[in-house]
């Protein structure tokens, strides 16, 4: 299927080896991207709090270049998703649109609202199929024990995300079992990673981070896996930080949901960017690999 | 219809341990989980503590959480219930989150009310009063309404993932109260209450935006919606010596110049100063040495349009505003006003 990529601010500064892991396992599944080199920023909600209508122009700007190729986007960041699907719903609003339209106008852009937003996860299980996904699996993930971390903005608020698929909330566990590893439930999958407040008070999203990851330790995990490079940069990036606020020994590595597919598929911790992690992923796959 | 109720107790008074305890009742199949623990009172153990009044979710004691969700008990089904968790036709009660038990599923209410009280939850009009009564334009009052529909039962603050690290945080409930009377006609001491609410340890800058008491609100107050227009409105009004002004204030200077984001200048640009820098030191070089931060931030090919747009947006924006805030940008009619509102499918 062809879909206009929108890979995110992260992908394409912070978290390199996310932006390589995706173009890697695209192809065997399927999806053909046609990237937006030239949508802007989503604004993170950030911009929406500051200014709804500046939001909602730059993303309706990048929804009408989708709704141009007749594609639709898909993101690999849960809140770029969260935030497009935010905008989009209230760009349904014809009057309101016009008004966006307007800002567009002179670069010759017009959304009739028409653009659906998918997150890469939600792609797999829905449009891909997960018995294809599986169909792919060269080097199953059996015996690791694979701790889902979501990002609020797949999951919340229902009325947002839940497109009649109230289900969503269980991708991860599900694509997981796919790929041959075991989900670890734990409470601390659906929360908060901490990163919206890490500017502004950095102890209480430090203690975010670092009580799920502890949660998700204390049930087994061997390692986490997010469909959002935000919280990567927080549950990975600083993880060590996150360890010292809260007075407990962590280390657990955090894989990217593409780097984690890419290892089912047989691609190589190289391959996927995993020198890139703070938290060196190499020891807990290396015990994995003997094991396989 | 059998349900079995696994119940978290605790009895600190007598026991500083919890434990779980199941019963196994027949309820109506139109029963609540209340309706299931009462019984379960009526029938089989007396000394479980249940909290509820009306019955029917209109005076907030009921609250609770069922299989890890943050709700009210006369208002969740036990069939709803069993379909949703689903575990071998069991359902797992435990009181309201972020808050104290004091027996069973009673938890102390004293902080939160205590936090409500704090953002002075009455009218506080400036001037001489009128003759007859206030008088209000029937579009200011419907503004408002939604969030008067508050029943103070404390779902959003036991869901709150701000308040699990930080009590300080003023919580959902008490900052939507103090949205509700900013906004309202009436009420002389907007600038107060903002300025209050952007310096007060536990304000509104430490909200996570993790969506949770806009998901299990009964009444549909959208707590974090109102937090967000705080902030907004306090920015507009000046408020902006703190770091989420300043980091507010850098997203959009990055985007408006690259037409993305430049995530290390945002990070240096939102702390209060040097001392603050300090502490991103280490994350900042060890991200360095992975890689992790570009060397050059390239603007996007369009970004000049971006730039005007960002400019025309804003002179709207600036035109449209009441009292210059930006929040008359959006219409309040328009569905989803606030980034996570708004049913309508994205697709
Ligand atoms: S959105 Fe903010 S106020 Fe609401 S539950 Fe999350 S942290 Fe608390
Ligand atoms: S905002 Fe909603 S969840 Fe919070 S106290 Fe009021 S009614 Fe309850
Ligand atoms: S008993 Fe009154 S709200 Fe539930």
């Amino acid at each position: 299927m062809d879909v206009a990529y929108y890979p995110g601010c992260v992908a394409k500064g912070g978290a390199p080896e996310l932006y390589r892991s995706v173009k890697l396992i695209l192809e065997p599944l399927g999806i053909r991207p046609t990237e937006l080199f030239d949508a802007a920023c989503t604004g993170a909600g950030v911009l929406t709090e500051r200014n709804p209508l500046l939001a909602d122009a730059l993303n309706g700007r990048t929804f009408a270049m989708a709704e141009r190729k007749g594609m639709p986007i898909m993101t690999i960041c849960s809140t770029c998703t969260g935030t497009m699907l935010a905008c989009n719903a209230r760009l349904q609003d014809g009057g309101y649109r016009a008004r966006v339209n307007e800002l567009l106008a002179p670069e010759k852009y017009e959304y009739q609202g028409g653009t659906a937003i998918k997150h890469l996860l939600w792609m797999l299980v829905e449009d891909v199929g997960l018995e294809r996904v599986g169909g792919l699996v060269r080097r199953p993930l059996e015996g690791l024990r694979v701790a889902p971390f979501y990002g609020c903005y797949l999951v919340r608020p229902s009325a947002l995300v839940d497109e009649g698929r109230p289900d969503r909330e269980r991708y991860l566990e599900r694509l997981i079992e796919t790929l041959g590893g075991q989900a670890v439930e734990y409470e601390g999958a659906r929360k908060c990673c901490g990163f919206p407040v890490i500017t502004m008070n950095r102890t209480n999203g430090l203690k975010m981070t670092g009580r799920n990851i502890a949660d998700a330790k204390e049930h087994g995990a061997d390692i986490m896996v997010t469909p959002c490079p935000l919280c990567h940069l927080n549950l990975d990036g600083q993880q060590e930080e996150a360890a010292r606020a809260l007075g407990v020994p962590l280390g657990v590595p955090i894989l990217h949901l593409p780097q984690l597919i890419g290892l089912a598929f047989g691609f190589t911790p190289s391959q996927l960017g995993m020198s890139h992690h703070l938290v060196r992923p190499g020891a807990v796959l290396a015990r994995y690999a003997q094991a396989v | 219809m059998d349900v079995t109720l696994s119940v978290q107790r605790h009895n600190p008074d007598a026991n500083p341990a919890t434990w779980w305890q199941d019963y196994t009742v027949t309820v109506p199949d139109h029963a609540t989980v209340l309706d299931a623990l009462l019984a379960v009172r009526d029938e089989q153990d007396e000394s479980l503590t249940v909290r509820c009044s009306c019955r029917s979710h209109i005076c907030g004691s009921c609250v609770m959480r069922i299989d890890g969700r943050s709700a009210l008990g006369c208002k969740t089904k036990v069939a709803e219930a069993l379909r949703r968790g689903g575990a071998e036709g069991r359902v797992r009660v435990q009181p309201a989150g972020n808050m104290a038990v004091l027996k069973d599923l009673a938890v102390d209410l004293e902080g939160f009310f205590g936090k409500v009280r704090a953002v002075q939850p009455w009218l506080q009009p400036v001037g001489p009063e009128p003759e007859r009564e206030y008088l209000v334009p029937n579009e200011a009052m419907l503004r408002v309404r939604d969030a008067m529909a508050c029943i103070l039962c404390g779902a959003c603050v036991s869901a709150c993932n701000s308040l699990e690290v930080d009590d300080r945080f003023l919580g959902p409930a008490a900052l939507a109260k103090a949205w509700r009377f900013t906004e309202d006609p009436r009420d002389g001491h907007d600038r107060d209450r903002l300025e209050f609410l952007s310096s007060v340890p536990g304000g509104i800058w430490d909200c996570t935006h993790c969506f949770a008491c806009v998901e299990v609100c009964p009444k549909d107050v959208k707590p974090m919606e109102r937090i967000i227009e705080l902030r907004r409105r306090a920015m507009d009004a000046g408020f902006t010596d703190n770091n989420g002004a300043r980091h507010s204030q850098a997203f959009r200077d990055t985007i408006a110049h690259s037409g993305w984001l430049d995530e290390t200048k945002v990070a240096v640009r939102s702390v209060r100063g040097p001392d603050e820098l300090l502490d991103w030191v280490g994350v900042g070089a060890r991200s360095f040495l992975r890689g992790k931060v570009p060397l050059r931030h390239k603007a996007i090919p369009g970004a000049l349009r971006v730039t005007a747009i960002v400019s025309a947006a804003e002179r709207t924006a600036a035109g449209s505003a009441r009292g210059g805030a930006a929040a008359g940008a959006a219409p309040h009619g328009a569905p989803g006003h606030g980034p996570g509102s708004g049913g309508g499918s994205g697709a």
